[in-house]
């Protein structure tokens, strides 16, 4: 397998370093999941001659919140509705607790699903709706009724089991989707975009709700796809990140954030500012390297292999960097300010450094610099990486 | 609204008003009045009577009313179970056999029902099928004659259901026939009602094809009422008519009041 998941990173990425890191811990992880676990090997998926998922390999480790994320069109969906048995890969093989299913029909696979609009049956009652795959399984009534109880006690929803799907809010019907996919206790849950209906209000709140959920079901795998990288931050170990129906990067959340494989990871998880730069002194010390911003010289992470005089992308999260009052120091980039925006959590402000545009979040600043003036914006030097220059990623 | 002012709104229901009269009320009203007459030598009928309703309930009428009724229901359950299967068989179908699936399915709909009756005629006039003479071939002439709507109506509401529905069902271990059972129909059945109430209605009124294969002793109202007007006998005539009407809007009021939950999404 590793060869295709290698390949599936490296397409995006001439960070062989990183990429070679993914994908030996694919290789790893391949052929090596306990009950529970969910498996792709090679899996393609093609509709109407074209390819939607191309040779996707990856494997989540039982227990595991695995989050597939990527803009529309990148695979995901059809990743997961892969595992559902709704598309049938034509090539590559799907396995679910060490079980392939390539070859099974979604009712035989076991699964546990929530779709983006719930899909509550409309005609049932919230209590019909949990006990239906127990009554399809022809489980006994006494079951059916005590599973029931304690699915809908789960997600808070017990007082509401004689209600119709469309007497209840949005929230409550996601809760309800969510027990009824638990009730037929499966090893696996598939989350396709379970929030993306909900305001933002409720969705924050139901991201709690999901993560206390897990911690309350630890032996649940959950592959959780969406396009919103702050759900998939908040409540995934792991992120894979698809373009074009292609495995870009995967890690483990807070790594891939922090040290993105490529240039598409560092964009799209997290909108990274992305500055072209000289590698100066491949290695300055402490694990540092000294590249050339323009005429500034600055300070970032050593990538492996990295040689002098090659150009790279420094990779600075926003909210990485800071103004420093007064004269520049070690480590800052001279900007000018182009636009200063109140979020009210932040302040977003967009610079102008070396012709290049710059994006920085700051907590509510009591004095805003005003457009046009001349600052110094400071970033750690071991919050910043250096990525492999690649075109568009 | 496209109509914004006060008065335009009052000038087009009046143009509206005097159209709905003029193509559907007189008609209907000049039925009504016939069906009530003694005499009608004027401008108005003269004399008032509820005879032809007695004449009409009586006898040979009612047996007429009766095989209307029975003919619309066989017909209509029969065009709603094909016509289900069918749409449900070319769900999943896509290209060029969908299409060709599709219209010989739609076919009927655009063959003048005395062609059809005259082809069942032809049809099963002798062996190995023979059902000239029987009433199966006035159940027959009906059923083609109205599984085109029936097809079309079913198709559509499927084509509204999200495909959703039967995969969550799926993933949650419902075998097919239990997903049909359980979510597909329950979720189609005010489209299975709305389908079922187009066809009863336009078998209840079906006389081209029929007029073509009944045998003696079904002669359904429509063929009645044709009979009684080529006999002079108007005033019958458009009692049965007010009669046919009448049923058939009771039944379809009937049909309606079958609890449709999933309607209400």
């Amino acid at each position: 397998m590793n060869s295709a998941a290698a390949r599936g990173i490296e397409a995006g990425s001439v960070d062989s370093q990183l990429a070679d890191l993914a994908a030996a811990s694919l290789a790893k992880e391949a052929g090596a999941q306990g009950a529970g676990g969910i498996g792709f090997e090679g899996v393609t998926v093609a509709y109407k001659g074209s390819i939607v998922l191309a040779d996707f390999t990856l494997a989540v480790r039982p227990g595991e919140v695995l989050a597939l994320i990527g803009p529309s069109g990148s695979g995901k969906t059809t990743a997961l509705r892969a595992v559902a048995g709704f598309v049938r890969p034509v090539a590559g093989r799907v396995s679910v607790g060490g079980r392939d299913v390539t070859d099974l029909p979604p009712h035989a696979r076991g699964i546990g699903m929530v779709v983006q609009n719930y899909a509550l049956f409309p005609h049932m009652r919230v209590a019909e709706n949990v006990a239906f795959g127990l009554r399809a399984r022809h489980a006994p009534e006494t079951e059916v009724r005590a599973q029931v109880e304690s699915c809908l006690a789960m997600v808070g929803m017990a007082a509401f089991g004689r209600r119709y799907p469309r007497e209840l809010s949005g929230g409550q019907q996601q809760r309800v989707a969510i027990a009824r996919a638990l009730a037929i206790r499966p090893d696996v849950l598939l989350l396709d975009e379970p929030l993306s209906a909900l305001d933002a209000q409720i969705r924050h709140a139901m991201i709690e709700e999901l993560a206390r959920l897990h911690r309350s079901l630890p032996a649940l795998t959950v592959l959780y796809v969406t396009h919103d990288q702050s759900e998939a931050l908040t409540l995934a170990d792991r992120i894979g990140i698809l373009r074009d129906g292609r495995l870009r990067a995967l890690g483990p959340s807070r790594e891939l954030y922090r040290r993105p494989p490529n240039r598409f990871a560092a964009e799209f998880l997290g909108g990274a500012n992305l500055l072209p730069v000289v590698i100066e002194t491949p290695d300055a010390g402490n694990g540092f390297s000294e590249v050339r911003f323009g005429t500034t010289r600055l300070r970032a992470l050593r990538p492996e292999g990295a040689a002098a005089g090659e150009t790279r992308l420094l990779c600075i999260r926003p909210h990485n960097l800071t103004f420093v009052p007064g004269d520049p120091a070690a480590n800052t980039v001279l900007a000018r300010v182009h636009e200063v925006r109140w979020k009210g959590e932040l302040h977003d402000l967009t610079l102008e450094a070396e012709g290049r545009t710059l994006r920085l979040a700051s907590v509510p600043l009591r004095a805003p610099p005003e457009p046009g003036a001349v600052v110094s914006a400071y970033f750690a030097p071991d919050e910043a990486t250096l990525l492999a220059d690649e075109g568009d990623g | 609204m496209l109509v914004w002012s006060k008065r335009g709104r009052a000038g087009a229901w009046l143009v509206f008003g005097i159209l709905a009269g003029v193509v559907y009320g007189l008609p209907a009203a000049v039925i009504l009045c016939a069906s009530l007459a003694r005499s009608w030598n004027g401008v108005l009928p003269s004399g008032l009577t509820l005879g032809h309703y007695a004449q009409a309930v009586s006898g040979s009428s009612g047996a007429a009313l009766e095989a209307s009724l029975i003919t619309g229901v066989v017909a209509s359950a029969l065009a709603v179970l094909n016509g289900t299967a069918a749409a449900l068989a070319l769900r999943r179908m896509e290209g060029m056999p969908r299409r060709v699936l599709d219209a010989v399915f739609f076919l009927p709909s655009a063959m003048p029902s005395v062609s059809i009756g005259l082809g069942l005629l032809v049809a099963f006039s002798r062996p190995p099928i023979l059902l000239n003479g029987t009433i199966a071939i006035v159940f027959a002439a009906h059923f083609v004659l109205i599984s085109a709507f029936t097809f079309g109506a079913i198709t559509a509401g499927l084509a509204r259901l999200s495909p959703d529905y039967e995969q969550v069902a799926a993933s949650l271990g419902a075998r097919p026939i239990y997903r049909l059972r359980r979510v597909t129909l329950p979720l189609v059945l005010p489209y299975l009602i709305a389908a079922f109430s187009l066809s009863f209605a336009l078998s209840m009124g079906e006389l081209g094809a029929t007029v073509m294969v009944y045998p003696p002793g079904w002669v359904t109202m429509p063929v009645q009422i044709f009979g009684l007007s080529d006999r002079g006998d108007v005033f019958h005539a458009a009692a049965l008519t007010i009669l046919l009407a009448a049923s058939t809007l009771a039944a379809l009021a009937s049909v309606s009041l079958v609890p449709a939950r999933s309607a209400a999404r």
